[in-house]
């Protein structure tokens, strides 16, 4: 398939790469992993006048550790987190949702912080970061700043950047021994976007109640969607199966699910609630150090 | 009767019997394989087509001038050019007619309204998004019911003639020896299913390189196609050109099943343009177009009755079909059989009346209908009685493999006459199925099927103990647009002994090159390493009908073992003349003549090779080659049993997959690896139908399937681990006893897993969900709701 003609920058430099993305202002997009992006050129359904490809800039790709939470760069791939030692040690919810990505060959360029800019209410990372409390680090050549998770999804494939400006990092809070998540995912195949994706994380406190509980939806609204409102039922309780079934009863009512080739929206309320009830005590036992 | 076959040559001469490794693979695993986009010719010019966005409605006008205007475009054509040349519209494999480029109305979403042709392929894809029309949109018609009803708007209406939306009825068996069964019946059971409209999406689209010379006005057109030979007949006739001047090369192919059978639009209006602009001209579909307009395959809504006595036998079968053709019939099939050969539809059973009634319907949907890894609509017929036969069982209280078993064809009533005409060549359905269930560890999954399960999951298994009928023709009963459904092949032996065999069928991965060089060292004990292949140029080949309908080893395999024999008898003249012995009193041994009763003394065939252009007997012509164009005297009927189980999650409606047998009887196995391949490949196949696979439409016409995304096929992550095993029933007319396989797995296993699932849900009260099942339609089934789509 052929994309129609665009510009093409390679920067070696994150400073190279936030100039000329000034210079091109709202006609120019990042090229991270091109897994989204691409597609869509192909299509004909997105024609971006130039591509700033950050492919090149070395800088940005890693996973670290730092002051309680994991730092993830804008070049770090789906991979690199399937394959981390960090994340795997570090946070549950990223290390259970990472193989669940697209598919291993997609997974290989695609990018996380993409993912999550792209902001496709399909999309696994941001039901992920939403349930994580995650950070975003923005910088244009002006200046950083860093967006709660919450803020940055504006709306379907929408997000709170302006014009030059782009993802550098973002910030996910480490697990400590009491805390621990899970993502669980119904897909039709490998490399299937989710009918429904469930991101759920539990911190405990000392006496094994729930301190913070997050959970947020793939697949059923036009954002990936937090259900704050099962998260604040939660929190302070003493975990249950019954607490656990009325935070899927919620969550089934809060969704907005469209009837599509990946069935009606019933249905997939009926496994929002299914697989939250499932996420839930999955989270409980990784955060009991269980499982 | 069940034999095993075992080889009576050495390994390295490779006859039948060897799993020796596939000689074109050291071509393909090197990516040197040379496939239609690789060719680039000089001076090329390259075309994309502009497709309709609506599903139904009237071309008001065409504006092309901008495209036209546009650097680096050299034409655009439309319908009205081609209108000129009398080429707007093509015949079609079914006898309709088929719109080359729209003049009147659209009638898919995808179908082809006009085409640019310029210097790159970026830029007639600019192009195409600057011709804009304009169109009155007309109501789109998404199914054959609503294609059927009173005051439906006519899709056909430039068809002289055509009142309504019927594309054609036909009917097969006896009506009235079928109604008589039914009264006599104890039990009636029935079933409403829909076999969905799918795809073969091969890795390769579909495409074209049209090189019409000017000066000569020979035309080599480089085509994806199945079957070189008749398409060049086709061009000639839809294209008036004389059948001398038109050269069809069929390159490496990356996968047909079925796709690459038709002429499209496409390969037209390309070669149109070459004719005019005098330049060569490449047209590659992307796969989006693939998938939204050319060759769709099933889209059957099946309604089958099954009459039984108490006792568990099986009647008669009364069967009605109506098909989703889309905008032009345009089926790929025998001539002769409007809904290609679906009365097989009693299947492996032995009963003594059946009725077949069939009707396809007009809809706003691409045309196709064709036979994707199936021959001629076996595949539809296969499925509706296996999912038949397990209803009834159940409804009889009976297990369905005890069900099988009593009413199997008995090995001995083979040659087996069915109720629908079929003579069906050998079977043992009996032994397949047995060992099926050997392999499988039948009962004892029945047990665990009764055992309560830890995590709530639902057990299933299922069967299909299907039998296939492939190899057409003879010539007598099919044909394809008249030509009559032989084949052929020419086999030259050089002076040092090695080998060229040249058939008109065409390899699109099932490993000819190896197949066809074993029967040669079979026959002949040249070694297959020494026997070159080859096929796809039709000034280089003789004649044949192509690859497709398992039909390339039941009679080009034919034709190459009968010509190689010819071969051999002259061989033997030849040996007698250097021995200085009588031709009888000669023996044959793989790769040599000796003397009976004096082994030492005797002629390899490299040395009578040698001799036929050096030392051949006066009165004998030189050479050593022949040809033979082979009718078969009957189709040949591959059969097995495959054995599924599942586990259904209730909760959320998926299932996976915990074990599946597959026992295959294709006859003789010449090289049972590829048998295996093509096997395994089949049972894939037949699991992504089960599965996830379909094209389904929006009530607007709009085509939900265009892409990968939305057109889902397994991979080897989600794909079962299937384990083989096999029968060896020989045909008894095939000279070398094959049968065909490459269709049997696609066409057996879908109903083995959907059988498995119901099986699983039976006692829930769930009868019937159309493929494919997923998981929201396993839910729906459980908890009762109606689930659309
Ligand atoms: C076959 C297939 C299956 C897939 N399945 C899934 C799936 O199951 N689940 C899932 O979540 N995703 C899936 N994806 C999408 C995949 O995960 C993408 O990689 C991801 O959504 C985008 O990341 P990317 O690095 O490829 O971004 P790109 O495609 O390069 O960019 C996507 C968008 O984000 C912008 N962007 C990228 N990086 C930045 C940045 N640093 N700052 C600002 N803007 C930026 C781009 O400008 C563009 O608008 C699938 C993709 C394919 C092709």
């Amino acid at each position: 398939m052929y994309p129609p003609a665009f510009d093409y920058a390679v920067p070696r430099s994150l400073d190279e790469a936030l100039d000329l993305l000034a210079e091109v202002g709202d006609e120019g997009r990042v090229l991270a992993g091109g897994q989204s992006l691409i597609p869509m050129m192909k299509l004909r359904l997105a024609a971006p006048a130039h591509l700033v490809d950050i492919n090149e800039i070395s800088e940005l790709s890693y996973i670290r550790e730092v002051n309680g939470h994991l730092a993830i760069g804008a070049l770090t791939r789906h991979a690199d987190v399937v394959r981390s030692e960090i994340v795997g040690a570090g946070c549950s919810t990223m290390a259970s949702a990472a193989p669940w990505v697209a598919d291993p060959l997609v997974r290989n360029r695609g990018t996380v912080c993409g993912s999550v800019a792209h902001c496709d209410p399909e999309g696994d990372w941001n039901s992920v970061m939403l349930a994580l409390g995650a950070e975003v680090v923005a910088r244009s050549r002006t200046g950083e700043r860093v967006i709660p998770i919450s803020d940055f999804v504006v709306d379907f494939f929408t997000n709170a950047l302006e014009p030059g400006e782009m993802v550098t990092e973002l910030r996910v809070p480490r697990d400590d021994e009491r805390s621990g998540g899970c993502y669980l995912k119904l897909e039709r195949k490998i490399g299937d976007y989710a009918t429904v994706g469930v991101a759920a994380h539990l911190r405990l406190d000392e006496r094994g109640r729930i301190g913070r509980a997050g959970l947020a939806l793939t697949s059923v609204a036009p954002v990936n969607l937090e259900v704050e409102e099962a998260e604040r039922m939660m929190a302070g309780q003493e975990p249950s199966e019954e607490l656990f079934a009325e935070a899927a009863e919620i969550a089934a009512r809060t969704c907005q699910p469209q009837s599509d080739v990946r069935g009606p929206a019933e249905y997939k309320r009926a496994v929002v609630r299914a697989y939250t009830r499932r996420a839930l005590h999955q989270a409980l036992a990784t955060a009991r150090g269980e499982r | 009767m069940t034999t095993t076959h075992q080889p009576t040559t050495p390994f390295d001469m490779g006859g039948i019997g060897h799993s020796v490794r596939r000689k074109e693979d050291d071509r393909f695993i090197q990516g040197a394989g040379r496939y239609l986009d690789d060719i680039q010719l000089p001076g090329m010019l390259h075309m994309a087509i502009l497709r309709s966005p609506i599903a139904h409605g009237r071309i008001l006008s065409i504006d092309a001038s901008e495209a036209e205007a546009m650097d680096g475009v050299v034409a655009v054509v439309t319908g009205e050019m081609l209108a000129a040349h009398d080429l707007a519209w093509m015949p079609t494999l079914s006898g309709d007619t088929q719109a080359v480029l729209a003049t009147d109305k659209v009638r898919y979403q995808g179908q082809e309204v006009a085409a640019v042709i310029a210097t790159d392929p970026y830029i007639a894809r600019d192009a195409v998004s600057a011709i804009f029309v304009d169109y009155e949109e007309l109501p789109a018609i998404t199914s054959p019911q609503q294609a059927l009803e009173e005051g439906a708007v006519l899709i056909r209406d430039e068809k002289e003639g055509q009142t309504d939306n019927v594309a054609y009825t036909w009917e097969a068996g006896d009506r009235e020896a079928t109604d008589e069964a039914f009264a006599k019946a104890d039990l009636v059971v029935t079933l409403d299913t829909h076999y969905p409209r799918s795809h073969p999406a091969p890795l390769e689209t579909c495409g074209v390189v049209a090189d019409v010379d000017p000066a000569t006005g020979e035309a080599t057109i480089y085509l994806t196609s199945q079957a070189p030979h008749a398409h060049r007949t086709l061009f000639a006739i839809v294209a008036g050109l004389p059948e001398e001047k038109i050269r069809i090369i069929s390159p490496d192919i990356g996968g047909g099943f079925g796709n690459k059978v038709p002429i499209y639009p496409g390969y037209v209006v390309a070669t149109a343009a070459s004719l005019l602009i005098g330049k060569p001209v490449k047209w590659v579909e992307s796969r989006s177009e693939n998938l939204i307009s050319t060759g769709f395959a099933r889209d059957f809504h099946m309604h089958g009755e099954l009459a039984l006595t108490a006792d568990g036998k099986i009647l008669g079968l009364r069967a009605s079909i109506l098909s989703d053709q889309g905008a032009f019939y345009a089926d790929a099939q025998p001539t002769r059989f409007r809904a290609g050969l679906f009365h097989i539809c009693t299947g492996s059973y032995d009963f003594g009346a059946a009725h077949v009634a069939a009707k396809g319907a007009f809809t706003n949907k691409a045309p196709g209908g064709v036979a994707y890894r199936c021959s001629f609509r076996v595949t539809e017929a296969s499925y509706l009685i296996e999912r038949l036969v397990q209803n009834a069982a159940y409804e009889l209280g009976m297990d369905p493999a005890e069900f099988r078993m009593k009413n199997f064809i008995r090995p001995e009533q083979f040659p087996y006459l069915s109720p629908t005409g079929f003579v069906y060549d050998s079977g043992d359905y009996h032994t397949a199925l047995r060992k099926a269930m050997e392999m499988i560890d039948y009962e004892g999954w029945r047990r665990r099927q009764r055992e309560p399960h830890p995590e709530g999951k639902l057990i299933g298994i299922g069967i299909a103990s299907f039998t296939e009928v492939v190899g057409a023709g003879n010539s007598r009963t099919y044909d394809i647009a008249g030509l009559k459904m032989i084949d052929s092949a020419e086999l030259r032996i050089h002076p040092t002994g090695k080998a060229i065999l040249k058939l008109g069928v065409k390899s699109q991965g099932q490993g000819h090159e190896t197949t066809f060089a074993q029967i040669v060292a079979e026959e002949l004990g040249i070694p297959f390493s020494d026997v070159k292949v080859q096929e796809g140029d039709t000034d280089n080949t003789p004649y044949g009908l192509g690859t497709y309908a398992s039909r390339s080893t039941p009679v080009a395999g034919a034709a190459t073992a009968v010509v190689a024999r010819q071969i051999r008898e002259k061989a033997r003249r030849l040996a007698a003349h250097l021995l200085e012995a009588s031709p009888d009193d000669l023996e044959w041994e793989p790769g040599r003549f000796f003397v009976k009763g004096v082994p030492d003394k005797g002629v390899t065939i490299q040395e009578i090779a040698f001799a036929a252009y050096t030392d051949f007997p006066e009165d004998m012509e030189a050479g050593l080659e022949g040809v033979h164009y082979y009718d078969p005297p009957n189709m040949t009927y591959p059969f097995g049993s495959y054995i599924v189980v599942v586990e259904v999650d209730p909760e959320d409606g998926t299932w996976k997959v915990l074990d599946m047998v597959a026992v295959d009887d294709c006859g003789v196995r010449i090289n049972p690896m590829i048998v295996e391949g093509q096997i395994t490949g089949g049972l894939t196949e037949g699991f992504a139908k089960a599965n996830m696979q379909w094209i389904t439409f929006d009530e607007n016409g709009n085509c939900i399937g265009s892409n990968f995304l939305d057109y889902l096929v397994p991979t080897a992550w989600e794909t079962p681990r299937f384990r083989l095993g096999e029968t060896v029933t020989p045909s008894p007319h095939h000279p070398i006893g094959a049968k065909g396989v490459g269709e049997s797995a696609t066409v057996g296993s879908p109903a083995a897993y959907v059988n498995a699932v119901i099986d699983a849900l039976w006692s829930k009260g769930v009868r019937n969900i159309d493929m494919p099942v997923l998981p929201h339609r396993v839910w729906g089934a459980l908890n009762g709701v109606e689930v659309a789509p």
